[in-house]
């Protein structure tokens, strides 16, 4: 099959958050994708066609190509991951486009993730959310057997669907408010199921949101093109997780007051 | 206080700030319309009603103060958080393309912000007499209905404004459920329902009114 | 090279604790004032670096993904082994141990093997403890499913998904120690090199993935986690980042590098379905827990699936190994599988595939049944190859799939360069020649929590801290020869891509050293292997500077280490002359079974390297069996 390919194209990092200046969408021609490729193999048949030709091939993150390490995302002809639900761009597949079809792609766009060649973003403020709590502070060592304490069946499904979180971003990148609420509402999800995790229920909902709003993640508008587009299909519930764990934390809150602990002697 | 600052600041806050004003200005509009719909039942009982309002200005004021500070916490809430959002994502992709949302959920701030022009001047017409002064009347409420709503412009105006604050409770209401933690299997989707009803009701009341006098029914 | 394996003294159930008491410690206010470089982020290196920076030493973490969450652990599918025995079903430490050391036939380190069965039970607890989401019964216990090579139910799984859950978890963990700054993470960011000063490891060479600085770090040791090398293969189931790149420059400062020739060709895999294949795709082992493996009976029988009749369907592994069947261990059963296809009676357009049949199970168990069991699998083979596998029986081949050779450790998990650990695939110590289902989650997690922690003291101990700063003329040196390595892949010019070339690798190293190998064979490869990289040398294209992101520089320099360490490989293979795990030499075998030549080789073979166009030298570290009776691997 035949496909016209319409790729962002960008040499150097964005700076600041419209970056219509950094870039362009440039127009290639691809006369012989077969059906069975992958989205990702079509791309690397472009870059070698590309790289014969003497031009710069399109950057693009991609690792294991087979939906679990949330390293590929694009936008195709708006979308992230594309046209197919619960699958990502690397599992999705020439066959679900026409012949001849003209396919737009872009690199995810929100402020928090500021891209920095072509189709690559940083994502590093994901990263940062988690290490503001999304843990159980436990260190390595001996903790007690892993049955001692026994999980209802469906709160360990709960937990397990929230968990199922693959990191990739593109619940972001569908917002238009790209607000990152899907995401951050997995974490907690995932936690407040689980008993070890509801020890620090109150401080991990208090300090992933304010670190999503330090990142400059916009406000979930409930229009749930996140969990349309999200290819492990997490759903909008935890959202509303987060909503009640972040208003039971801050109600919950005591006032700091500094008693000055003294030393244990 | 402080405190409350903080929280309104935040980004849940300021979504749960927008529910629970939310929830009581829909309160009000369901008690508003419900309370006109009296005006089908004739002169003497709709300005009976206006009668019993105004007789107790404490509480008329009280209320009255009440609504607008929710009212102007709903707006000032909701235009930061529009704002943020903006600034959040300043530029969409080439192919504009959604999977899910509906026209309602795209459109809050305009319909949230018509609904703002449209209190003013609907404070400014029937409260204030400061539009179509000629009509105002607060001492027969039924008349004043009835003159206004038999001009078709006045009429036109009212029924788009509620066409459109159709729109914003259909998503409103919903919205409300999730943001204040709300979800469940099988709950969520008759909320989704129940919020298409109640939408549906409150404009449909007040259109039903204006109609009627443009009709020439009442 | 002077391979001391320094294994403890005494019974082995004690030699762990020996170790661990005799061991010198680090006073805990000394410790933040020791650094510890740790090179990858998955199980094994982020595991590490949360559990050292716990313990209080400073620690460096660097991965080249964009976020340490995405390492190729990730992708780990079926579970995870662990001697709970809470199914009752007649597991215990020593049960895993033996499985382990028999699975690897005979070919691994028993003093490692039994530590790893000790620390299996540790580390359920510690994942659980960490939030991990493992799959339970309606009673809230811990739920578990069989894996091959073995006859008792200890795989601990979490969907199909385990190996993503562990590493969030250990991520997580990570990911607390770096926002308490006790962990500095470098994501984006590919180590290039190690820096030996006065031979000692203390410091690397980093290339920074987005603005292409090339830089150094200095530390008192150094951990490489950075997994297999299954990729030069060019197709395999391994990430497509994945890389020899660390493990190999280690080499070529002095690090052993032991038995490359043992990989791993997983049974299950989906097919290639064209030249355009990138990668290719693991289905879990776990499926072969209700799927049944077969081929027509009849070669060169094109008829679908559902018209061939049970009487003329031949399930071979439940034929040639009754009390095992379908959960033979891995190279088992991914020699039967090519056997059958070489006699004609694979089956699909290729011929290169065998029927993975779920009718049976679904009849018995019902649909739902199994999409509880395995839904996100099917799902995933519909995507791939737009067929119904709850319609018609999958089809799969086997391919490359994890490397069981790496570099060389000793008991302390320390490689013959003083200072430079390495843990997890990247190692060679644990697995032998073949590796079980769910042993690698188990290897690299006991590695990186429970190991490294204890023995990095004792060698940190005898280190005065932070004695080795980044000023030393060793490390200027290391950062000028990564720098003109790479100006000279740039500049080049030539006509081919990279991939061209890792293709071309690929099919040599299939072809003459993938699930049989010949003395012919692998000497035409020796032959063809640097062949192939003087013309890389000579014609390698890449477009694009050293400044910022520069994707085919980064496959380059990979590549380029392929090219070097595929004839390791090969050479490997060459001198190990006899069959063993999923090293399969043609001239020794009985009837398509492996047979091993114990009296010559039953060791690791430990390659030196010599310099540039020198042939390695082959060390052994002899293997010596006292608790478990060396005898031929049956699982009929």
């Amino acid at each position: 099959m035949k496909v016209t390919l319409n790729i962002w194209r960008q040499s150097k990092a964005s700076t600041k958050a419209d970056f219509r200046q950094d870039g362009k969408l440039v127009r290639y021609q691809l006369d012989h994708v077969s059906p069975d490729m992958s989205f990702l193999e079509m791309l690397d048949v472009l870059n070698e066609q590309l790289t014969q030709q003497g031009e710069e091939p399109v950057a693009f993150d991609h690792d294991c190509r087979e939906g679990i390490c949330g390293s590929c995302g694009v936008a195709i002809d708006g979308v992230p991951h594309g046209p197919e639900r619960g699958t990502t761009a690397c599992q999705l597949h020439m066959r679900s486009f026409q012949d001849g079809a003209v396919i737009t792609v872009e690199p995810w766009r929100a402020a928090a993730f500021p891209v920095l060649k072509d189709l690559v973003v940083d994502r590093s403020a994901f990263d940062r959310v988690v290490q503001a709590g999304a843990f159980i502070s436990v260190n390595t060592g001996a903790p007690q057997d892993a049955n001692a304490i026994p999980v209802p069946k469906a709160d360990a499904d709960r937990a397990f669907d929230a968990a199922t979180c693959i990191g990739c971003g593109a619940c972001v990148a569908a917002c238009k408010n790209a607000s990152a609420m899907l995401f951050v509402g997995a974490k907690v999800s995932h936690f407040v199921h689980l008993p070890q995790g509801r020890v620090e229920r109150d401080q991990r909902a208090r300090n992933l949101v304010a670190a999503m709003d330090r990142e400059g993640f916009g406000n979930c508008t409930n229009q749930y093109e996140c969990e349309a587009a999200c290819p492990k299909e997490i759903p909008v519930r935890v959202i509303a997780e987060l909503n009640r764990e972040f208003v039971r934390a801050k109600v919950r809150e005591e006032p700091v007051v500094d008693k000055g602990r003294g030393g244990d002697g | 206080m402080k405190w409350l600052l903080e929280f309104w600041r935040s980004s849940i806050g300021g979504k749960v700030t927008m529910a629970v004003t939310g929830l009581l200005l829909f309160l009000f509009v369901l008690m508003h319309m419900l309370g006109n719909l009296q005006f089908l039942a004739g002169p003497a009982t709709i300005n009976a009603y206006a009668e019993f309002l105004h007789s107790k200005p404490a509480l008329l004021w009280v209320a009255r103060i009440g609504l607008l500070v929710i009212f102007a916490v709903h707006v000032r809430t909701g235009i930061r958080l529009a704002t943020q959002n903006k600034a959040a994502r300043p530029v969409g992709y080439a192919v504009d393309a959604t999977l899910r949302a509906d026209w309602a959920s795209k459109s809050m701030l305009l319909t949230g912000l018509t609904t703002l022009a449209f209190v003013v001047y609907h404070l400014a017409h029937f409260t204030l007499g400061w539009v179509h002064s000629r009509d105002h009347n607060s001492n027969n409420v039924h008349a004043m209905m009835k003159h206004s709503f038999g001009h078709p412009g006045i009429a036109i105006v009212y029924v788009a404004a509620q066409v459109l604050l159709f729109f914003h409770l259909r998503h409103g209401i919903r919205s409300l459920a999730q943001t204040l933690g709300l979800n469940h299997g099988r709950y969520t989707p008759m909320v989704a329902i129940l919020s298409l009803l109640l939408a549906a009701a409150i404009a449909g009341g007040n259109i039903l009114i204006t109609l009627s006098v443009l009709l020439g029914i009442v | 090279m002077k391979l001391d394996a320094r294994i403890p003294s005494g019974p082995i159930q004690k030699k762990w604790d020996e170790r661990r008491f005799e061991t010198k410690l680090v006073n805990p206010a000394n410790k933040r004032k020791y650094k510890v470089l740790v090179v990858g982020s998955g199980l094994a290196g982020a595991a590490a670096a949360a559990s050292l920076a716990e313990l209080g030493y400073q620690v460096e973490c660097f991965c080249f993904q964009d976020s340490p969450r995405r390492a190729h652990s990730i992708a780990a599918q079926g579970g995870i082994n662990a001697a709970k025995n809470y199914r009752n079903d007649g597991d215990s430490i020593w049960r895993l141990f033996y499985d382990t050391v028999k699975g690897g036939d005979f070919r691994a380190r028993e003093a490692n093997v039994y530590r790893l069965a000790q620390l299996s039970v540790n580390i359920i607890d510690q994942a659980v403890a960490a939030g991990v989401p493992f799959a339970r019964d309606y009673g809230g216990l811990l739920d578990n499913r069989s894996f091959g090579g073995a006859q008792v139910s200890r795989t601990f799984y979490a969907r199909g998904q385990t190996g993503q859950q562990l590493l969030l978890g250990a991520y997580a963990s990570l990911s607390r120690q770096i926002g308490l700054k006790a962990v500095k993470m470098f994501s984006r960011t590919e180590m290039l090199d190690v820096v030996l000063v006065d031979g000692h490891a203390k410091g690397i060479v980093v290339r920074d993935l987005v603005t292409g600085e090339v830089r150094a770090h200095a530390g008192d040791a150094v951990v490489l986690a950075t997994g297999g090398y299954g990729n030069v293969f060019y197709l395999s189931t391994n990430a497509k980042g994945c890389n020899v790149t660390a493990t190999w420059r280690a080499y070529k400062r002095g690090a052993g590098f032991a038995n490359p020739c043992y990989t791993q060709i997983h049974p299950t895999c989906i097919p290639v379905s064209g030249d355009h294949q990138s990668k290719l795709t693991l289905m879990s082992e776990s499926l072969r827990n209700d799927g049944r493996v077969w081929v027509p009976k009849k070669p060169g029988d094109k008829r679908k699936a559902a018209e061939i009749p049970d009487d003329e369907r031949d399930y071979y592994l439940e034929r040639k190994y009754p009390s095992f069947g379908n959960l033979a261990p891995r190279d088992i059963a991914s020699r039967a599988a090519k056997q059958v296809c070489d006699e004609g009676r694979g089956i699909g357009d290729t011929g290169l595939g065998v029927y993975l049949d779920f009718r049976d199970s679904i009849q018995r168990l019902g649909r739902d049944a199994i999409a509880g069991k395995y839904g996100n699998l099917f799902h995933m083979y519909a995507k791939i190859t737009a067929e119904d596998p709850y319609a018609q029986p999958m089809r799969i081949f086997p391919a490359v799939h994890y490397t069981m050779g790496g570099l060389w450790v000793d008991y302390d998990l320390m490689s013959t360069i003083p200072g430079m650990f390495v843990l997890g695939e990247a190692n060679f110590s644990d697995h032998g020649a073949n590796r079980l289902g769910a042993s690698a989650l188990m290897q690299g997690l006991a590695d990186g929590y429970f190991v490294i922690p204890y023995t990095i003291a004792g060698y940190l101990a005898g280190q005065k801290a932070g004695s080795v700063q980044g000023n030393r003329p060793e490390f200027a040196k290391a950062i000028g020869e990564v720098a003109a390595m790479q100006k000279k892949l740039l500049g080049i010019q030539g006509k081919r891509t990279v991939d061209d070339f890792h293709k071309a690798l690929g099919k040599i190293m299939w072809g003459r050293c993938g699930m049989a190998r010949n003395e012919q064979g692998l000497q035409q490869a020796l032959q063809e292997i640097p062949a192939l990289r003087d013309e890389f040398w000579r014609d390698v294209r890449i477009v694009g500077g050293e400044a910022g992101i520069n994707q085919s520089l980064e496959k380059a320099g990979r590549v380029a280490d392929f090219l070097e360490f595929g004839e390791l490989l090969c050479r490997d293979a060459k001198e190990r002359r006899e069959s063993c795990g999923g090293h399969f030499r043609e001239e020794w075998q009985d009837d398509g079974e492996a047979r091993r030549d114990d009296d010559k080789f039953c060791h690791a073979a430990v390659w030196e390297y010599q310099g540039p166009g020198k042939t390695p030298t082959r060390h052994q570290e002899p293997l010596t069996f006292e608790n478990v009776h060396l005898a031929v691997r049956s699982y009929k």
